[in-house]
């Protein structure tokens, strides 16, 4: 359902609009929000039926602060899994950021990341982009939004826990140093809708929200994704040995 | 109304007032801990007390309903089981389709033969067609790396949660002469001695037990095993009018069917521990998942149909 990225180092080019894509959604009607609302219950409804989706609140608690959620990615279903998990007036204040090109593509994709999730919208590909991505990453920040985002900035298809970070969650974390940034482990998701199958089992997923970290004084971009991805991959179950 | 429904309105209200004695029972327990402390004996007691209630509650509504009440019930219950347990099972992408199958065709159909009634179909589905073509379905994606592990966690899945529950329900079908049309009494008297017996076996397990049965696995004590038998024979003996079995009898298949769910608990808690999870899920809230609920009834129900099918069945 969902392709994300965080791929946010690379300054703007300035280049037009990539065609294909449908421009970035307006403020909508009442009536627009409502089918929104609507339909995020509905995903939320969805969500836990099929795989009792259940959130382990391990190092935070479940109260509106402000906060950036970064999470391992293996299936397109992880966004609205968080968001499923998320209490309502949570949700209300969570936006995911996502990637414009999987987004814009057709009306009812850009009527779910624009209207139901919310998402901050950002172009991946350097020379489609007319804004910089970090600006309207900070921008919706600054209007005081928790984020969702995905640091691997790709679905993880190899037998690693997990991708090299990209910039992005430094970039965050040392502009905000007031946002707390919680990693989030999503368990099982890829055995419930591994790449290429059709029919979602209907397993247990478990989202796991980890203590906050916050970029030291100081502190390197490298070694502070090192010990972000570190942070992350600590909430991993474990697994028997092979 | 038959005999069978006024039995079970009276079954109902009979377990309403022996939870309200257990629950007032517990209340006096804990008024005997001082202020501001609680004890973990009485406190899981409660909890299992409290989880009991909703669940007479839905088990009377299902009971009440009849064959197809029952059966739908126990095939929510199964797909719960089968999700908790396929969610630590061991498996690989290649098992994908082999374990949709099993949520999704094996298990409506495995309910759908009990619901019919067709004992010669629903005793052997699982153990013989979904045990040899699961594997075939498995083997077309050709990973045979731990093929073997794979393969038979899948199917331990299903005779688990899918097999065995279905048991339950399989009772209502049982052709059994002079008893007709009071199946889902059955039921009602397997689950009771069965739980009772477990009730009593954590309670006397942790004031008396001593011995235990799986020590590093499980808490569960010789003494508390005993007593938790001698319950639920006893109670098997005093509700033997809702059975086909003579007072003896009764007693008989209630130790017995008490026994199996027993170690029926202990086999399952060694697949918990080796999985490294405490409970399957937490489905019933401070009482873990709908496996770790119904571990004993799951061991209990074939062993109880099978041999009421033997002894009693035309």
């Amino acid at each position: 359902m969902t392709e994300t990225t965080t791929d946010a180092e690379t300054a703007a080019s300035g280049a037009a609009h990539a065609p294909g894509l449908l421009p970035h959604p307006k403020p909508s009607s009442a009536m627009r929000r409502l089918a929104a609302e609507i339909a995020g219950q509905a995903i939320t409804v969805f969500a836990r039926a099929i795989t009792a989706v259940q959130a382990d609140w391990r190092g935070i608690e479940p109260v509106a602060r402000q906060r950036v959620y970064f999470a391992n990615h293996t299936s397109n279903a992880d966004m609205p899994m968080i968001w499923s998990v998320l209490p309502p007036e949570l949700r209300r204040q969570t936006r995911p950021v996502a990637a414009a090109d999987y987004w814009l593509r057709t009306p009812l994709r850009a009527f779910a990341g624009g209207e139901v999730f919310r998402a901050v919208l950002i172009e991946r590909r350097p020379e489609a982009r007319t804004q910089d991505p970090m600006a309207l990453i900070l921008d919706a920040i600054d209007k005081g939004s928790s984020l969702i985002i995905f640091p691997e900035g790709n679905r993880n298809m190899t037998k690693d826990p997990l991708l090299p970070f990209k910039a992005g969650l430094y970039n965050i974390g040392s502009k905000r140093p007031h946002v707390d940034l919680v990693p989030t482990w999503i368990a099982n998701l890829n055995s419930i809708m591994p790449k290429g199958e059709v029919i979602p089992l209907p397993l247990i997923c478990t989202v796991i929200f980890g203590a906050p970290i916050h970029v030291a004084d100081g502190e390197s971009k490298d070694t502070f994704l090192t010990r972000a991805a570190a942070s992350l991959a600590a909430l991993a179950p474990e697994r028997r040995a092979e | 109304m038959t005999g069978a429904t006024n039995q079970i309105i009276l079954l109902t209200l009979a377990s309403f007032g022996l939870l309200v004695a257990l629950t007032l029972f517990g209340e006096y327990l804990r008024s005997r801990v001082p202020p501001g402390k609680s004890d973990p004996v009485v406190e899981t007691y409660m909890t299992r007390i409290y989880s009991w209630w909703t669940m007479v509650i839905f088990f009377a509504l299902a009971l009440l309903t009849g064959l197809f009440g029952v059966v739908l019930l126990f095939t929510f219950s199964a797909f719960a089981a089968l999700r908790e347990f396929y969610t630590f099972s061991y498996k690989s992408q290649a098992d994908h389709l082999a374990l949709a199958l099993a949520f999704f065709l094996i298990l409506p159909l495995q309910f759908a033969f009990v619901w019919s009634g067709w004992a010669e179909l629903f005793t052997v589905f699982i153990p013989v067609y979904a045990f040899l073509m699961l594997p075939m379905v498995s083997v077309l994606r050709g990973d045979p790396n731990r093929f073997l592990n794979r393969v038979s966690e899948t199917q331990w899945g299903l005779m688990i949660c899918v097999y065995c529950i279905s048991h339950v329900p399989a009772l209502m079908t049982l052709d059994l002469p002079g008893f007709e049309g009071r199946g889902v009494l059955l039921i009602a008297f397997l689950v009771m001695v069965v739980q009772i017996g477990d009730l009593l076996d954590i309670y006397f397990g942790r004031r008396i037990g001593r011995t235990r049965i799986a020590p590093g696995l499980s808490p569960k004590t010789w003494e508390g095993l005993v007593c938790g038998v001698v319950a639920a024979a006893v109670t098997g003996a005093m509700l033997y009018w809702m059975t086909p079995f003579s007072p003896l009898a009764a007693m008989a298949m209630a130790a017995v069917a008490s026994v199996t769910g027993m170690f029926g608990n202990l086999v399952l808690t060694a697949i918990k521990r080796d999985k490294g999870v405490r409970d399957w899920s937490h489905l019933i809230p401070g009482q873990g998942g709908l496996l770790d609920q119904l571990d004993s009834v799951i061991f209990a129900a074939p062993i109880f149909y099978h041999l009421t099918h033997l002894i009693w069945a035309k």
